[in-house]
């Protein structure tokens, strides 16, 4: 990503409130046996400053292609990807929080939290403060200490986005950070990640297969369709902020939602599950 | 079955069989018994080589045992005392010792280097892993006789000797040990902006950490073994020339002197080796 004027860019319009603009962004992979296989097909899409945008859908509709794409992971095929920084903004462009566990093994708590402040040559003093505010922030005092092999997974999954939190980036990417964690946890842990986005203000792409999880946090939902990957609907999300996670799910409102989410995914996830059916057959 | 012989269909499977009832009943385990089971496994360790030495002792001097070739252990201590005296003994212990050190750090210092660069090189790795693989299999002590004839008596031919022993294991874990890393490591690193050198301080190596040390473990072992070939061939010093000298002389109590010191090393630098290996990977599950 380089920092030069673009023309033609949702971003070079009026509207100076988009964070991220994605533009027919295609990213094919060529399999081992020379079949070409389209992940993502002339995804467009555009993320507001400060919003909290969801991806949902099935399996293999690219959500995670396009999400390594914008964190620079991964580059598209076709097409163009734009971030709008601040001029005067020192901070790193993005963390990404990952699905799996990513804690370093051989750091400790600490260590993995200071880690990005550390890569970036943070001063000390700087360093020190943030990795203790984060580890306060995210209740892992107690285990500053430890090695993430000595923690529970819900705990690890703590370390990766205090991590990815203490970094400071502009913009925070995140896939399935919770989807290996049981109920209960993920509960907690929800409620944790609202709390803490919304005293920081940052911009989030969030991907989850979790419709629940989609309506709890998000400000705006995508359901995506897969084989190709391509954006279906986009739907705003009515809830106030401060949101609780429970006081939430009581409300009817919250219910008639995850029913219309669950109506345009379930096309989706028939078509996935048939596209897989035939690959085995084949 | 008794299914169809009640009538019932399938339904009947959940029902009880008639008749009287026997209780299986499981009862709480005391932790005490597992303690006094670990205590006995110690207590069996510690003594079975002692009743090794005593059985060995008492058919050495009950004739049993022919004791020109198998003196009675404490015929050897008594040997070891006398050596030890004299200072003979501790003589060659560091003329040996001084040699594997040397010849380890030859070896293991260039296996841990390439083994890093060509975990990350693949062109590194398709120019030269074919040529280190191709020479792997030469057995070291066959080329023991060559190296004599390049480096002469001297030091430098124990060195190179025992350097090519520790080379190959330690490359090979160490290559390993950086291939085999998970990749979302590597790409935790990449998004939180790592340099090539900050990715090799914290990821690649302590990442391999655990198989560079098993790597490390298997060069000492490699690195005894081979001090001995290169003293009993080409030397008139060290552990390996006091045991050739020994048999030379048919002074049998000297040459299992030099054997039980040569053990005594090898068990001492595994206990090193573990002492190490806690310093450097303290995040492993002991």
């Amino acid at each position: 990503m380089s920092a030069k004027p673009v023309s033609g860019s949702p971003l070079t319009g009026s509207d100076h409130n988009i964070k991220i603009a994605v533009e027919n962004v295609t990213r094919t992979f060529t399999t081992k046996g020379g079949r070409v296989v389209t992940a993502l097909d002339d995804v467009s899409l555009t993320v507001r400053e400060g919003e909290f945008l969801t991806l949902v859908g099935p399996s293999g509709c690219g959500k995670t292609t396009l999400l390594r794409i914008l964190s620079g992971l991964d580059r598209q095929t076709k097409g163009r990807t734009t971030l709008r920084r601040q001029a005067d903004d020192k901070r790193p462009a993005n963390a990404v929080v990952f699905q799996q566990q990513s804690a370093f093994p051989w750091l400790t708590v600490e260590q993995n939290v200071s880690y990005g402040l550390r890569m970036a040559r943070a001063n000390r003093k700087h360093i020190r403060e943030q990795t203790a505010f984060w580890i306060e922030k995210s209740g892992l005092t107690a285990f500053k200490d430890s090695y993430p092999h000595q923690l529970s997974g819900g705990m690890k999954q703590r370390v990766a986005i205090a991590r990815a939190f203490a970094y400071d980036a502009d913009v925070l990417y995140m896939d399935e950070p919770f989807a290996a964690l049981d109920e209960q946890t993920k509960a907690v842990l929800q409620g944790e990640l609202l709390r803490i986005w919304e005293d920081t203000g940052k911009t989030v792409v969030y991907i989850t297969h979790s419709l629940d999880e989609a309506a709890t946090l998000s400000d705006r939902i995508m359901v995506m369709t897969a084989h190709p990957g391509r954006i279906k609907s986009s739907v705003s999300v009515p809830f106030a902020r401060p949101r609780d996670v429970m006081a939430l799910r009581k409300e009817p409102a919250y219910g008639e939602l995850i029913s219309s989410l669950w109506d345009q995914l379930r096309d989706e996830v028939g078509h996935a599950m048939a596209d897989e059916a035939a690959k085995v057959k084949r | 079955m008794t299914v169809s012989e009640s009538g019932l269909g399938v339904s009947a499977l959940g029902t009880h069989p008639p008749g009287a009832s026997n209780l299986l009943v499981t009862e709480a385990a005391g932790e005490r018994a597992a303690a006094t089971t670990r205590r006995i496994e110690r207590a069996v360790a510690l003594l079975s080589p002692f009743l090794f030495l005593v059985v060995w002792e008492l058919a050495s001097r009950a004739g049993v045992l022919d004791d020109r070739f198998f003196p009675a252990p404490t015929t050897i201590v008594q040997a070891s005392w006398e050596h030890l005296r004299s200072g003979y003994l501790i003589d060659n212990v560091l003329i040996s010792l001084r040699r594997v050190a040397i010849g380890f750090t030859v070896g293991a210092v260039p296996g841990l280097a390439l083994g890093l660069v060509l975990g990350f090189s693949r062109l590194g790795r398709a120019a030269l892993l074919p040529l280190v693989q191709a020479v792997y299999p030469i057995p070291k002590s066959a080329v023991a006789p060559l190296l004599l004839l390049i480096f002469g008596f001297g030091e430098a031919s124990k060195w190179v000797l025992v350097a090519l022993g520790v080379f190959f294991p330690v490359f090979f874990n160490t290559l390993a040990g950086v291939l085999n890393l998970d990749k979302i490591y590597s790409e935790v690193a990449q998004n939180f902006g790592a340099n090539r050198f900050q990715f090799v301080r914290t990821v690649a190596l302590p990442g391999a950490m655990p198989m560079i040390m098993t790597g490390l473990r298997l060069g000492v072992g490699m690195g005894l073994l081979l001090i001995a070939v290169a003293e009993i061939i080409g030397a008139d010093s060290g552990l390996g020339y006091m045991i050739y000298n020994a048999w030379q002389l048919f002074q049998v109590d000297t040459m299992y002197v030099g054997l039980v010191a040569i053990a005594i090393i090898g068990l001492v630098a595994q206990l090193l080796m573990n002492r190490l290996e806690r310093a450097l990977v303290p995040w492993a599950q002991h």
